[in-house]
């Protein structure tokens, strides 16, 4: 029998075990979380015993019958508290999946390796924040976060929140803060009407469906939403600023390409902040299996193969579409990558295609402006484990002989902290590139998640077949 | 204000709350079962526990494991992400710095 | 004035540190990489600046010289460089290692090296976390530690304000000669007259020597580093398994790893080493991982819980009888070559440039450079990089 070995059991992942058990695969379904779902159908913990958790997700009853589905499967291994550390390419097919099962950053985890047949990489992406004064003060932190802890803890973030940056996750993120009892004083979609209507309003109706459900709003909030929000447009949070914690936002009005307006700025009182300016799709795996990127995306053939033999992509690493659009592309990915054939999910196929066509419309609507650069100050961190400052990244790109992208980046520090790179790799990127330095992939990490020394050290148990 | 946990009494989602406590940097700290200990130091009203490089004070900036600001020491296992580790009653939790003296 | 133009293949370590010896020497200085600068073996190795793993010899010269010249080029460089004397600690974990590392600690006395015997409780109190089940211990203080990259770059900026050109993104593709003597050399960017050409293109040298029509067995040989999280100081030297130096020593094709455990500056430790001669397969290898953690574990057990962040694998310049090669290739006058120090490139660099810069003068080298000589048997092929 094939086996089928799917990482990430978010929407795209879910949906790719689903179908790659109804192809006839066994499937191995990893996931470093307690329970599926992903960051989009992020669970309660089982321990709060809540009566109601539907009321907190849009699309419950079909998540929850198809979670059913895949997780009582007698032919799915269901690898919760999983990690994926490495993958290593063989010289034939897919490579073997490197694991450390049983905990998180510890815990006494084991190691264990699995050849699979066929490998489905759904992982996901996590907000992108664009550096800005002030950005590492307590009480700042990513939209994700917020909806997350408030989502899948009930833990509100603070009482007098903005919400800013670009996207319109944005507005999911408010309702769930206001759902959960914070004031949002207002969200701040830092492209104009404009440049939002240009990518939304050509052929839109096509539209309608994917934007209802991407827009991920719990119905209730809706209205609260609409009616005690304000909702500015070319308007972004261009610093932070409090005594060891955020207390106040300077926002600003933006030209098009995000360039702050001078005299616009106000202050406004806040006890948080929550920014995301778009997504960045976790790569790392992808680069370790050789497949090929594309505009900084995963790129994938019509079945979501990826160019490395046997490995298909689904969801936000194709590119950023929403979690119908995820769905779809993990169901194809599951299908084929059991074997089954590819005429047989028209379906599927249609609502991928209409997600894809999504995410261009996304990327056009909701771009980073290339003038984010001018909110920075000479002592701005840009990298927030080493603290490696804007002024430091300037000083060692404008020396000829240090603007090799390994060199700025071991002269600086920039990256090598312990997220390596992840929250700062794309923004360091781009100012590299900006001022004339080497443009290389932010997203080599051979090492997928920190393993401990220990751990490594022992055998894996290598699974038979 | 601080960061806080939705009350019980009044949460929509209808939660049977059942109490865990952890001690923090020695002392005791009481969460429910099933939060992060990133969430059980939030419902405390403790929004930070980290100490950056340069002396800053670090908490939970991503909340989904991926920016490493949250780590602390849990039962003498350094390096810990707060927002994804589990509490567990008993838990020994400690703030960490690069410095000598939190070793 | 018509000055003598040198061409330098490669902005490494070694590369740059040859056109700054060159430049300040008087020589128009062109230096031509195929990527960016320090971006490849430079980037990928851990610093070393060794005495005490090379036995009584040629490369122990050439490692001396290069020790007592760091502190110097240090100084005259603008820049703020992470140089770290901390010494080594070499340590035997069996009772015949032990008698090994005795007889080759004394070879290097003879030679000059410091290398003192530490007593458990010396020991002890240097590595606090170390394992206490070593058979014998000795420290060399002249072990250092440099910062590759940032050497690198500085040696090339320096370079560069005594006049040098620098090139990237440019590839050479073969020799321009006239009567046998080469006079340049062609690249993706165009031709590049040169009076001189010298081959600083690490584990790259045996490919770029044989588009020039003289190849040198020069071979990748990989190696592997881990990177842990920062932590508070926990390892104050460089700290390696006396096998380490049998591991350098191999010509086994297959995996070889020895514990080598230091800190950086940022508070992460570097753990090494591994040697493969896997030609250029850049794969990461689980096990070799595995091995490396392993080793590094029986050296400091209680560095279990320690999480590793990073690995990053180089390939070190690899030449069948273990020396380097500084000097003028017998088949094509004006061609030198500078390279083939495996992993001990960093550390080697400015000694090397020294001797090079001498050679071409015409002058003697402070030491014998004819062990280093192109014309050996293990270095001259005929058909070039494998």
């Amino acid at each position: 029998m094939r086996r089928v070995v799917v990482v990430g059991a978010g929407p795209a992942g879910l949906a790719a075990a689903e179908k790659a058990l109804l192809a006839g695969a066994s499937v191995t379904l990893v996931d470093a979380a307690d329970q599926p779902g992903g960051q989009y159908h992020r669970m309660l913990p089982e321990a709060y015993a809540a009566r109601y958790p539907k009321r907190l997700h849009h699309g419950w009853d079909s998540f929850d019958r198809q979670r059913r589905f895949v997780l009582e499967h007698r032919r799915c291994t269901w690898l919760s508290r999983t990690s994926v550390w490495a993958l290593e390419k063989l010289d034939d097919g897919p490579p073997s999946v490197q694991l450390l099962r049983g905990g998180v950053d510890g815990e006494g985890r084991t190691r264990e390796t699995i050849r699979p047949d066929a490998l489905v990489l759904a992982p996901g992406a996590h907000d992108r924040v664009l550096p800005f004064p002030g950005w590492d003060l307590p009480g700042v932190h990513t939209a994700g976060a917020a909806q997350a802890l408030a989502k899948g803890e009930r833990i509100v973030v603070g009482d007098r929140v903005v919400v800013a940056g670009t996207g319109p996750f944005l507005l999911p993120v408010a309702a769930s803060l206001l759902e959960a009892g914070s004031r949002v004083v207002e969200v701040l979609e830092a492209n104009s009407p404009s440049t939002v209507s240009r990518g939304w309003l050509r052929r839109a109706w096509e539209l309608l469906p994917q934007y209802g459900k991407a827009l991920e709003l719990a119905e209730y909030a809706v209205g609260q939403l609409c009616h005690r929000t304000p909702y500015r447009m070319g308007r972004a949070v261009v610093e932070a600023r409090g005594d060891g914690r955020v207390e106040e936002v300077v926002t600003a009005r933006l030209r098009p390409d995000w360039s702050p307006v001078p005299g616009t700025e106000r202050t406004v009182p806040v006890d948080a902040l929550c920014v995301g300016h778009g997504f960045t799709p976790q790569l790392e795996l992808f680069v370790s299996a050789g497949c090929t990127l594309r505009d900084g995306f995963v790129q994938v053939d019509g079945n979501q193969r990826t160019s490395a033999a046997g490995v298909f992509a689904a969801g936000e690493v194709t590119g950023i579409a929403g979690a119908p659009a995820a769905r779809a592309e993990g169901a194809v990915a599951g299908w084929v990558a059991a074997g089954g054939d590819p005429a047989a999910i028209r379906a599927e196929r249609r609502k991928r295609d209409a997600g894809r066509d999504f995410a261009r419309r996304l990327e056009r609507a909701h771009p980073i402006g290339a003038a984010w650069p001018d909110w920075l100050r000479r002592n701005t961190v840009v990298c927030r484990c080493e603290e490696t400052s804007y002024g430091d990244l300037q000083a060692a790109l404008t020396q000829p002989a240090g603007s090799g992208s390994r060199a700025v980046k071991l002269g600086t520090r920039a990256g090598l902290g312990p997220c390596q790179g992840r929250v700062c790799g794309t923004n360091v990127a781009e100012l590299s590139a900006r001022l004339g330095g080497e443009t290389a992939s932010v997203h080599n990490r051979p090492i997928a998640q920190p393993i401990r020394l220990g751990e490594l050290a022992g055998q894996p148990e290598e699974e038979t077949r | 204000m601080s960061p806080r946990l939705v009350p019980g009494r009044d949460d929509r989602v209808g939660r049977n709350d059942v109490p865990v406590r952890i001690s923090f940097d020695g002392d005791p700290v009481e969460g429910i079962d099933g939060q992060t200990i990133a969430g059980v130091l939030l419902g405390s009203g403790r929004q930070t526990w980290r100490t950056g490089v340069s002396g800053g004070a670090r908490g939970v900036f991503c909340g989904i494991g991926v920016c490493f600001d949250c780590l602390v020491t849990v039962n003498e296992e350094r390096d810990v992400r707060a927002c994804r580790r589990r509490a567990r009653d008993g838990d020994d939790v400690r703030t960490q710095s690069r410095a000598e003296d939190a070793r | 004035m018509n000055r003598t133009r040198i061409v330098v293949l490669g902005a490494g370590v070694v590369g740059s540190a040859c056109a700054r010896e060159l430049a300040a020497g008087g020589f128009e200085v062109v230096v031509v990489d195929r990527h960016r600068p320090a971006g490849a073996t430079t980037a990928h190795g851990e610093g070393n600046v060794l005495v005490s793993d090379k036995a009584d010899g040629p490369e122990l010269r050439l490692a001396r010289l290069s020790r007592r010249l760091w502190p110097e080029v240090l100084a005259e460089l603008d820049a703020d460089i992470e140089w770290d004397p901390k010494g080594g600690i070499v340590v035997a974990t069996t009772d015949a290692g032990a008698s090994d590392l005795a007889a080759f600690a004394a070879g290097q006395r003879a030679a000059g090296v410091t290398a003192e015997p530490l007593d458990p409780a010396d020991l002890a109190a240097a590595e606090p976390h170390l394992t206490r089940e070593v058979a014998a211990a000795y420290h060399y203080p002249e072990d250092a530690q440099v910062q590759p990259v940032a050497a690198a770059t500085a040696l090339l900026s320096a370079a560069i304000e005594a006049g040098t050109t620098l090139r990237t993104g440019c590839e050479v593709t073969g020799a321009i000669t006239r009567g046998g003597r080469i006079t340049g050399v062609r690249t993706s960017q165009g031709d590049v007259r040169a009076d001189a050409v010298v081959n600083a293109a690490g584990p790259w040298s045996g490919e770029v020597s044989a588009a020039l029509g003289a190849p040198v067995d020069v071979r990748p040989r990989r190696g592997e580093v881990l990177v842990t999280t920062p932590l508070p100081p926990t390892v104050f030297h460089k700290v390696y398994d006396a096998d380490y130096v049998g591991a350098v020593g191999s010509s086994d094709a297959a995996l070889q790893t020895s514990a080598v455990v230091e800190s950086t500056r940022g508070g992460t430790l570097l753990l090494g080493s591994s040697r493969r001669q896997v030609g250029f397969d850049d794969r990461m290898r689980p096990h070799v991982l595995s091995a490396i953690a392993s080793r590094a574990l029986r050296l400091f057990p209680g560095l279990a819980g320690v999480p590793v962040m990073r690995a990053y694998g180089g390939f070190r310049p690899y030449v069948p009888d273990h020396l380097p090669l500084i000097g003028e290739d017998p088949r094509i006058p004006g061609l030198w070559h500078s390279t083939g120090h495996e992993g001990a490139g960093i550390g080697l660099s400015v000694g090397t440039a020294r001797v090079l810069h001498d050679l071409i003068s015409g002058r003697a080298p402070e030491i014998d450079a004819e062990p280093f000589r192109v014309d050996r048997p293990a270095v001259l092929t005929e058909g070039g990089a494998r």
